[in-house]
């Protein structure tokens, strides 16, 4: 599944390679799957959201944005999604700078990349089921396909058995979750979660967390933003830190767990290492 | 095919979950349509109205007795081609003396006078024969008159004709009459302007406020990547669901308002039965285009405000 999506994503036009002769050969190849080239946003007014941030996201990687509030982590985020334009510097999506992009192709971009947000943004007028749907629909998908592939992603983070209910009537936990149910639902190959633990407690937030991990696995670039120190220790992922719009921290290495571990193994040393009792397995 | 389904099944869930804005919508436009649906024939009637008043107005051309008898038909004709000839001249009736008496008696006996004519001595007919010239327009009536009556040689105006005895001058009631009916329509034309003016911005500002509501489902529908056209017909299928609904209730106002009102009055007041006014069933179908259209835009249009990218 990973692998058809990673070469969808390859069809999109790379960059002159001419601008980055030492990569050549490793750019044709497989262009990372995002990439910021000294990009800054400074605001209407003046406030600067970010100044000359550099990184490189390699396909299948699990990657935590850290940094205490207004240090650039949405601003960040939504400069992927290009729901801001950064002023300077050049944003890479699979190789392609999204700059170039035609307001035609916005669309096709988002549907690449499954997005979680803060606010959750669910449709307030649809159901569950209905909200995990329109992911579908705005791609045109068939109605057999979305039958079938809707009440997996459902499955996935626990809310199969409640199809019929509307945001409102979900708690905060669930929304977050239906939220990232949506943003998976077809598979894409760059999943950004901002903030999916925001204001939830530690069981919740880990039961998220699982379901990231398990998404992770099946090959998904998985990017977390969060400012929760202790979750991201204990997760040994990479880590980027950010404060005042510069990157200040990028660590790759350190800890990094063995990546065969398995979902389960996953919650239980989370729960264990933070010291939130371990209910029956819910996710 | 399975697109528009989708699309105006989503319009409906729209209308079904939140159907105070919809509503809304429904009711203004429905107000709309009933100011539209009076106003249209009403404009209509005074139009024509004042058409038939201004047709009505012409030159009376009087011809001469001979030998107290009415003139040979063959004179008649000829003058009666010369004048159908004159630019202008939309038409020429020819009234001889026993049509003019039928006409004055027929008057007098709608006033309950018959009397008076029952007076005259025998077969006496003191009336003249006469051609009534009706002008293509009202303005183009003294250039008919110059026609008729060019100067002659000693520079007074002399009939095109012997037979001619004299011309009826309705040169001032023309200007009247003229005047007034041009002042009428303008007063009209503006009151309908700004009434559909005013009605527009009604239904646009109604559109706005309900799409304003769900500013924020449009962003997220954005944000997971639907295209701009995605977005815009559900709304616009909702529009035009609305402006069918809004205008059906209208037009059965409507046409409640015919039955008990209009036609039972018809019958007694010429300016209702008038025969230039548009026919129910298409000013029906012109009122539901027209609110379905306008309401079907206005979703469209309002939402280009919450499309930027």
């Amino acid at each position: 599944m990973a692998r058809r999506q990673t070469s969808e994503l390859l069809r999109t036009r790379p960059t002159k390679p001419a601008r980055r002769p030492e990569h050549l050969t490793e750019q044709r190849a497989r262009p990372p799957i995002v990439e910021m080239r000294r990009v800054t946003k400074v605001y209407p007014g003046g406030h600067v959201g970010l100044e000359h941030v550099s990184l490189r996201v390699d396909r299948g990687e699990f990657v935590f944005l850290v940094g205490p509030t207004g240090c650039g982590k949405t601003t960040l985020i939504k400069t992927l999604i290009r729901e801001l334009q950064p002023t300077e510097g050049e944003v890479l999506i699979a190789g392609r700078d999204i700059a170039s992009l035609s307001d035609k192709k916005v669309p096709q971009l988002r549907r690449r990349i499954g997005t979680v947000f803060q606010d959750y943004k669910l449709l307030p007028s649809r159901n569950v089921y209905d909200n995990v749907a329109y992911a579908l629909q705005v791609i045109g998908a068939s109605r057999s396909e979305i039958r079938r592939k809707v009440p997996d992603a459902l499955r996935l983070v626990g809310l199969a058995d409640k199809v019929k209910n509307f945001p409102d009537q979900l708690s905060g936990g669930e929304q977050q979750r239906l939220s990232v149910a949506r943003a998976f639902v077809n598979h894409p190959p760059l999943l950004l979660a901002d903030e999916p633990t925001g204001n939830l407690d530690p069981n919740t937030s880990i039961g998220i967390m699982q379901v990231l991990y398990r998404i992770n696995r099946t090959g998904t670039t998985v990017v977390v933003v969060t400012h929760d120190r202790e979750m991201v220790d204990k997760m040994r992922r990479r880590v980027i830190a950010l404060q005042d719009g510069h990157v200040i921290r990028d660590q790759a290495a350190g800890t990094y767990t063995a990546d065969d571990e398995s979902t389960r193994e996953f919650a239980l040393r989370l729960r264990e290492e933070m010291g939130v009792e371990d209910e029956e397995t819910r996710y | 095919m399975g697109r528009v389904f989708f699309f105006i099944g989503e319009g409906m869930r729209a209308l079904r979950r939140s159907a105070a804005p919809g509503l809304a919508s429904i009711v203004t436009v429905c107000i709309t349509v009933l100011l539209l649906g009076v106003l249209i024939p009403v404009l209509q009637t005074t139009n024509g109205k004042t058409n038939q008043v201004r047709d009505q107005v012409g030159l009376r051309i009087f011809i001469n007795d001979v030998n107290g008898q009415q003139a040979p038909a063959d004179q008649v004709d000829a003058l009666k081609a010369k004048l159908a000839a004159i630019p202008h001249v939309k038409q020429v009736t020819f009234v001889s003396k026993d049509a003019a008496l039928g006409i004055l008696s027929q008057r007098l006996k709608q006033d309950n006078r018959q009397d008076i004519t029952a007076q005259l001595p025998g077969s006496h007919n003191p009336l003249p024969a006469s051609f009534s010239v009706a002008p293509d327009d009202l303005s183009n009536l003294p250039s008919i008159r110059a026609a008729i009556t060019p100067p002659g040689a000693n520079g007074q105006p002399a009939p095109i004709s012997p037979l001619i005895s004299d011309i009826g001058d309705s040169r001032d009631d023309a200007s009247k009459i003229s005047g007034a009916t041009t002042a009428i329509r303008w007063v009209l034309g503006v009151v309908a302007a700004l009434l559909l003016v005013a009605s527009l911005l009604l239904v646009a500002n109604t559109i706005r406020l309900s799409i304003y509501a769900r500013r924020r489902e449009v962003e997220v529908m954005r944000l997971v990547g639907a295209t701009n056209w995605f977005i815009r017909w559900p709304f616009m299928a909702e529009g035009l669901v609305c402006g069918l609904i809004g205008a059906a209730i209208a037009i059965g106002f409507l046409f409640l308002g015919k039955q008990v009102i209009v036609d039972p009055l018809a019958n007694n007041f010429n300016l209702i039965n008038s025969g230039h006014t548009i026919g129910f069933a298409n000013l029906a179908l012109v009122l539901v285009c027209v609110a379905m259209g306008v309401s079907a835009m206005g979703s469209g249009l309002t939402l280009r405000r919450f499309l930027r990218i």
